[in-house]
Order: C-alpha cells, then sequence, then structure tokens
C-alpha cells in the first residue's frame, strides 16, 4: 500500500445540506416538468372545447389560503434554525410543531379543495392532470413533514449541535414553497 | 445511526455484521449481509452485476427481434408477443443495462476515487437500489402479462407505466447520492479541480440525471392517470410510447452514456504514463456532453416549445434559425464534448521522453475495451445527429434503433473495462489479462455488428418497431448481422461474467483476505488516482486513513518525489495544529 500522508481531520463539508439541495433539485423538476405538461395540454385545447369542465369552480379561499400558509410555513422554519443555532430546545420544538401542524394544515386545505369540488378523476383529460399535479405537490408536502418528524426527533434528541438538518429542512420547505407558488399560479389561478 | 446518516463511520462499518472482515478487509458476507448491506462497493456490485443479466436478456431480445425482421414477412414470433418484446427491448437497454451499469460504476469507483470513506447516504443509494430493482421485476411482470405499450391487459398496461416510475424514481435516488458524493466527500485536499476524471464525469451525469429522470417521472404519473381513467389526453396506448419514448432514443442518451467517457478519459494517464494535458479542456468537454441534459428536460421533441423539437432541415437554414440552435445545443455540443476528450487524449498520447528514453504506453487490457466502446458511442451519437436531421427522413426507421444500441452497447464496452479495471479492488484479484484483450475485439465487432447494419437499413427506409416492411433491398443481409451482432454480444457478456465471476466466487468463499489480496497487489495498473492507495481488495472503509491531495494525480506525486510523503506530512500535520 502506497504510503499517502495521513490528512487532518475533513472539515465539514454539510453533506446533509447538499443532500437536500439535490433532493431539492429533483422535486422541482418533477413539478417543473408536470407543470410544463399542464400548460402544453393547455393550449392544445381545441378551439371551442373547454379545458376546465363546465360548473367546475376551484374554491380560492382555501388555495390561497395554502399559499399563505406555505409563507407562514417557511418563517417558522427559519426559526427553528435561528433557534437550533443557540440552541434553544423549547423555540425548536414550538417551531418544528407549528412547521408540522402548518404542514397538515395544507394537505387538509388540499384535501378540501377535492371535497369541495367534486370532480370526478375519471371525466376529462383537466381532471386526471388537475390530481396528477396536485397529487404529486401533496406528496411533496407529506415528505416535508417526515422530514420535519424526522429533524424534531434528532433535535429534541439531543443532538442539538446537529444545526445543519434544520437548515436542511428550511431549505426544503423554501423551495415548497417556490414550487407551491408556481402550482398555485398555474393550476389555480389562471387554470 | 439514524436514516438522514450520511456516512458510515469507521468504527460501526467495521464492525457492521453486514460485512463481515478479516483483518479490516471485507471477506465472505452473507447473503442476508449483501442484500441488506449499505457498503457503496456492495450496492455497486449489485448494479453492475443486475445490469450484466439484464444486458443478457436484452441482447437475447435484440437477437430474436433481428431474427424475427430478417425476410420481413415477421412469421417467426406471434404478432401479438411482438409489442411486449419491442418495449421490454427498447426499455431494457436503457433501464435495465444502461443505467445500472453506469450508475453501478459511479457508486462502486467515485467514494475510492474521493478518499472517502463511503458514499453519501448509503441507505438512500441502497433503497434507490431495490426501487429500481422492485420496478424492473414489474416490468417484467407487466410485459410476460400482456402489457406494455399496445398491451391487451389494462391492469398490466397501468402496471407499466407505473414500474417505469419506480424504476426512474430508485435511479434517481442513487444519482441524488453520487453527486452528493463528488460535492462532499473529498478527501482532504482535493479541492474541485483535482477531482479525478471519472468522478467528475460521475458529478456532471447524476447532475444530469437528476435533472430528466424526474421530468420523466412526472410524465409517467400523468399517463398513468390518463391511462386508467381517461384515455383523453395522452393518446392512451399510443400515448405511452409518444410521450416516455424520448428517454430511450436521441441525444439524451449521451448523459447516459457520459461516466464512460469519463472512464476513457480516466485511463488516459494511466496507460500514457503522465499527467493529463489540458486537465481543464477534458473537463469542459465532459461537461459539453452533459449539455444532452438539455434533450431530456425538454423532452426533444414531444413537446412543442418555442423551438418545436431537435430537429434540423438542412434545405431552409435560414428560415428555422430557432431548430438550428437547438440542434446545435442538444445534439452536436455533446458530439463535440467527446471529440474534446479524445482529441485531449490524443495530445497525450504523444511520446515523451524521460530521462532520454521514450515512455513506451502501457497498453492494459482495460483501456483496450474502453477505446472500442468510446468508438462505438462516438458513432451513435454522430448517427443521433444525423438522425435529427429532418432532410434525410430517417425518423421512424430502424436508424434510430442502430444509433441508440451503438451508445448503449459502446457504453456496455466500457462498463466491462470499468470492472476490469477496479476488480482489484472489490475482490483483490485480477480479471485475467489476455481473455479480456480477446475479448476486446469480440465485444466492439459485436456492438458494431448490432448497429451499424440498421444505421444503413434506415436509408432503406425499414420501419422502426416493425417485423413486417418491404424487403426489396439488401434488408435480409442487413437484418442478419444484426442478429448476429445482438447474439454475439450476449455470448461476450456471458464470456466476461465467465471470467469475472471465479474470481468473485473465490473471494466470496475465502476466509483468508491477506491471501486474497496477493493476486492483483495494491496497484496493478500503475494507476495515478485515490483508489489505488489502499489495499486490494479496499477494506470496509476504504482507507485506513483520511489521505492528502495535493494534486490531480496523487500517486505520481509521490513517485516524482520521494520526498514528497515527507513534506506533505509536514505540512497536514501544520494544518491539523
Amino acid at each position: 500500500m502506497y504510503a499517502l500522508p495521513p490528512a487532518p481531520a475533513a472539515p465539514p463539508r454539510r453533506q446533509v445540506l447538499v443532500g437536500t439541495a439535490v433532493a431539492s433539485l429533483a422535486a422541482v423538476m418533477l413539478m417543473g416538468g408536470m407543470l410544463g405538461v399542464f400548460v402544453l395540454q393547455r393550449e392544445r385545447t381545441p378551439d371551442g372545447e373547454l379545458w376546465v369542465p363546465q360548473g367546475v369552480q376551484i374554491p380560492e379561499v382555501p388555495t390561497n389560503v395554502m399559499l399563505i400558509s406555505f409563507g407562514t410555513l417557511v418563517l417558522f422554519a427559519q426559526w427553528a434554525v435561528y433557534a437550533a443555532k443557540r440552541r434553544d430546545r423549547s423555540h425548536i420544538g414550538i417551531a418544528l410543531g407549528l412547521v408540522f401542524v402548518i404542514g397538515l394544515a395544507v394537505v387538509n386545505a388540499q384535501a378540501y379543495v377535492y371535497n369541495r369540488m367534486e370532480l370526478p378523476v375519471g371525466e376529462t383529460a383537466y381532471a386526471g392532470m388537475f390530481y396528477a399535479v396536485t397529487g404529486a405537490m401533496i406528496a411533496l408536502v407529506v415528505i416535508g413533514l417526515v422530514f420535519t418528524g424526522v429533524t424534531a426527533f434528532r433535535l429534541l434528541g439531543g443532538r442539538e449541535s446537529d444545526q445543519e438538518i434544520v437548515a436542511a429542512h428550511a431549505l426544503y420547505w423554501y423551495v415548497l414553497c417556490a414550487v407551491f407558488s408556481a402550482v398555485w399560479l398555474i393550476v389555480f389561478v389562471t387554470k | 445511526m439514524s436514516t438522514l446518516e450520511t456516512t458510515l463511520d469507521s468504527a460501526e462499518a467495521t464492525a457492521d455484521d453486514t460485512v463481515p472482515t478479516v483483518g479490516g478487509i471485507t471477506a465472505s458476507p452473507s447473503l442476508v449481509g449483501v442484500l441488506t448491506s449499505s457498503d457503496h462497493k456492495v450496492i455497486g456490485r449489485m448494479l453492475i452485476g443486475s445490469a450484466i443479466v439484464g444486458l443478457l436478456v436484452v441482447g437475447a431480445l435484440g437477437a430474436l427481434l433481428g431474427a424475427e425482421r430478417i425476410d420481413g414477412d415477421g412469421t417467426l414470433l406471434r404478432e401479438s408477443a411482438l409489442t411486449q418484446l419491442f418495449a421490454g427491448y427498447r426499455v431494457g437497454l436503457v433501464e435495465a443495462a444502461l443505467l445500472p451499469l453506469m450508475l453501478g460504476m459511479c457508486v462502486l469507483a467515485v467514494p475510492l476515487q474521493l478518499g472517502a470513506r463511503s458514499l453519501a447516504f448509503p441507505r438512500a443509494a441502497a433503497a434507490g437500489f431495490w426501487a429500481w430493482f422492485g420496478g424492473v421485476v414489474l416490468l417484467v411482470i407487466s410485459l410476460a402479462n400482456n402489457g406494455g405499450p399496445f398491451g391487451g391487459q389494462a391492469d398490466m398496461v397501468s402496471l407499466y407505466v407505473a414500474a417505469n416510475a419506480l424504476t426512474l424514481t430508485g435511479l434517481t435516488i442513487i444519482a441524488a447520492t453520487v453527486a452528493t458524493s463528488v460535492l462532499t466527500t473529498r478527501a482532504p485536499g482535493m479541492r474541485m479541480k483535482r477531482v479525478p476524471l471519472f468522478s467528475w464525469s460521475a458529478l456532471v451525469a447524476s447532475i444530469g440525471l437528476v435533472l430528466v429522470l424526474p421530468v420523466a417521472v412526472g410524465v409517467h404519473i400523468f399517463v398513468y392517470v390518463d391511462y386508467q381513467y381517461t384515455k383523453a389526453a395522452f393518446g392512451a396506448a399510443n400515448g405511452i410510447t409518444d410521450w416516455t419514448g424520448y428517454l430511450f432514443t436521441g441525444p439524451v442518451m449521451a448523459l447516459f452514456a457520459l461516466p464512460a467517457v469519463g472512464f476513457f478519459a480516466e485511463l488516459i494517464p494511466v496507460v500514457f504514463k503522465r499527467r493529463m494535458p489540458l486537465r481543464g479542456v477534458v473537463f469542459a468537454g465532459i461537461g459539453l456532453v452533459g449539455l444532452a441534459a438539455f434533450a431530456g428536460v425538454t423532452q426533444q421533441e414531444v413537446i412543442g416549445l418555442p423551438w418545436a423539437g431537435s430537429g434540423l432541415t438542412l434545405s431552409e437554414p435560414l428560415t428555422k434559425f430557432a431548430d438550428l440552435v437547438t440542434f446545435g445545443v442538444l445534439v452536436l455540443v455533446p458530439l463535440l464534448g467527446v471529440l474534446v476528450v479524445l482529441g485531449v487524449s490524443a495530445l497525450a498520447a504523444k511520446p515523451t521522453k524521460i530521462g532520454g528514453e521514450t515512455v513506451r504506453p502501457n497498453l492494459i487490457a482495460p483501456f483496450v475495451l474502453a477505446f472500442f466502446g468510446l468508438d462505438l458511442i462516438l458513432l451513435g451519437m454522430a448517427a443521433t445527429a444525423l438522425n435529427g436531421v429532418d432532410d434525410l427522413a430517417l425518423q421512424g426507421t430502424v436508424f434510430e434503433e442502430g444509433a441508440a444500441v451503438a451508445i448503449v452497447y459502446g457504453a456496455v464496452v466500457v462498463g466491462l473495462a470499468a470492472v476490469a479495471y477496479w476488480f482489484p479492488k472489490l475482490t483483490g484479484g485480477m480479471v485475467p489479462t489476455k481473455p479480456v484483450l480477446g475479448l476486446a475485439p469480440l465485444a466492439a465487432l459485436a456492438a458494431a455488428l448490432a448497429s451499424v447494419p440498421y444505421l444503413i437499413a434506415g436509408f432503406t427506409d425499414q420501419p422502426a418497431n416493425a417485423a413486417v416492411y418491404d424487403n426489396d433491398g439488401p434488408g435480409e443481409l442487413l437484418n442478419v448481422l444484426t442478429t448476429a451482432g445482438h447474439a454475439l454480444m450476449a455470448l461476450v457478456v456471458l464470456a466476461f461474467a465467465g471470467l469475472v465471476v471465479p474470481a468473485f466466487i473465490s473471494m466470496i468463499t475465502t476466509s483468508d483476505a491477506d491471501t486474497a489480496g496477493d493476486a492483483a497487489g495494491d496497484n496493478p495498473w500503475d494507476g495515478h488516482t485515490l483508489e489505488w492507495s489502499t489495499t486490494s481488495p479496499a477494506p470496509a472503509d476504504n482507507f485506513s486513513v483520511a489521505p492528502t491531495v495535493m494534486s490531480p494525480e496523487p500517486l505520481l506525486d509521490m513517485k516524482a518525489a520521494p520526498d514528497f510523503a515527507r513534506s506533505a506530512a509536514a505540512q497536514s500535520t501544520g494544518a491539523a495544529g
């Protein structure tokens, strides 16, 4: 074996943060690709045909509340980062708990939207695509909730020095907030 | 260790019952240990082994479909089975052979090259492997039960689409771990410009895959929902091939084969016993190949983005300027990237003298294989460029298939070279050199036979994915040659497996790791990168101490300056202090 000189202790490389960034990139591409196809199919609707079926309305209040919820959600995720830097366990717990609850509220709001729309998935091309896009978005939110749970267990379980995971957690929610803003504009507003 | 633990720490890795060690060296792992392991070498081996099995199946399918197309009557196979066979063949080429082989190479070698003790997020990589594997199994089940595009069983068609999405998700996860590894687990001193060329290509390819594959997953979700419920927006059975077929042909294939280009570049300094000249240019060349990712992100010609696909009409280039730009970026620039790598490699081949004596190149067996493989990849990429020229009217013919097969089989040949090259780090033994050298021209011949005849048949308008066609020209001969090529490729892969498996079994069955390491030595190829500084086979955590890197070729530094180790050690001690 070659006797290469031993190195000093490796500096931290922020692996969880970088890994989260790469995973977030994948999430952006997933939703970006789906929104691109959604817009394309909307543009391809033949003249005289309706893209959104007659009588179907997307309730605006819950969708707007979802957007606002994402804004507050990233605020609380950033609060968790701030508290983690100060090793303030109680504030970390409150912040992550709020992130979790608001994330659940987003899922609940989406379920409410589905319920109010009463749009059978097999009715039109629009219906299938609507459920596919919003369903994928909710799947990403559920992944975020799991991430929040893991982050909370790690920090509240005593690994308070592990601030990187809180930063990575916040990064994921920032990205989801941006992605949802695009979904809100394209699927809920311009339809 | 939690699910978010990014690396296996040394003590745990060594004590892990999934990777038994003898004196710190991996030995005699149990089957359960292998299947549940998060050791990157084990995951890489499983990916490569599965890809080799996939290759055998794809080669057999290619031969069968070639034989079916010999007389142009389509009488050999049942017509109802043809669609499944064509689908299995085209999907298998990419998802069951090319991508797992390329990612397997990356998972296996990148941490060793970086001086890392493990892959980043090793359990995620293992999960990605099993997701991919499960997806492939479901694909086979769906195709065997009248699923796939144009299949007769609606549930099995849906299963086919879902299985594709699962397969692509697994590959995305693996690519993400590879990218994170290169970005975060490099040895101290290994700045990005000192990263080995193969690892650089792995980074570019894996980021490209993270960009491309989720888009494909999204499309599969749409197609699945549409097929399952409405069959309105995506054209039902036709839609499956129309919307997802872009992954199995065209410029994006260059991205999938990118690690093969990086591996070829990696071998150049080893073969010509010198530092790689113009490393920055080679980095740029590999990066240019990575631009093929845009072809996947924009789904090539399926989506009518402003540039309206990647086709080019030569007869009116000025009025179709937008097409010219797109064609250049998606097709010509990646081709230029491979030419850049080859060009710089040719510069490195210029004879040099050390101490008045001309340095003779060390033409190792993996290099011969890799050279042939890269030539085939280049041929496939050039053919892809021609296929994009609308005036030639090659789209929809077997020309497209010939181009794809040239890239896939070319990359496979390079993949076999990579297995032979890094085999000592896996087993401590060598793949017998002379038989590998003998297989190299056979592999090149097989790949050429499987692809070139279809490149010619494309000009005679033989249709793609069809057994019945107007057989007036040389179609019969061309299809015979293609059939022989696929069969020969399957035999070559089988023969290669025959060379590799006995050495691998001997590694598994031997309990004396020291003896296992004798056969190859730690640096049998006189390599320059970090993987050759550790023992053969590499221990469970790769390096007993983290090495210091002061140039792109740390082992060459040691040979060039005997007192290097002392001065570097002094520096690192100072840095540590």
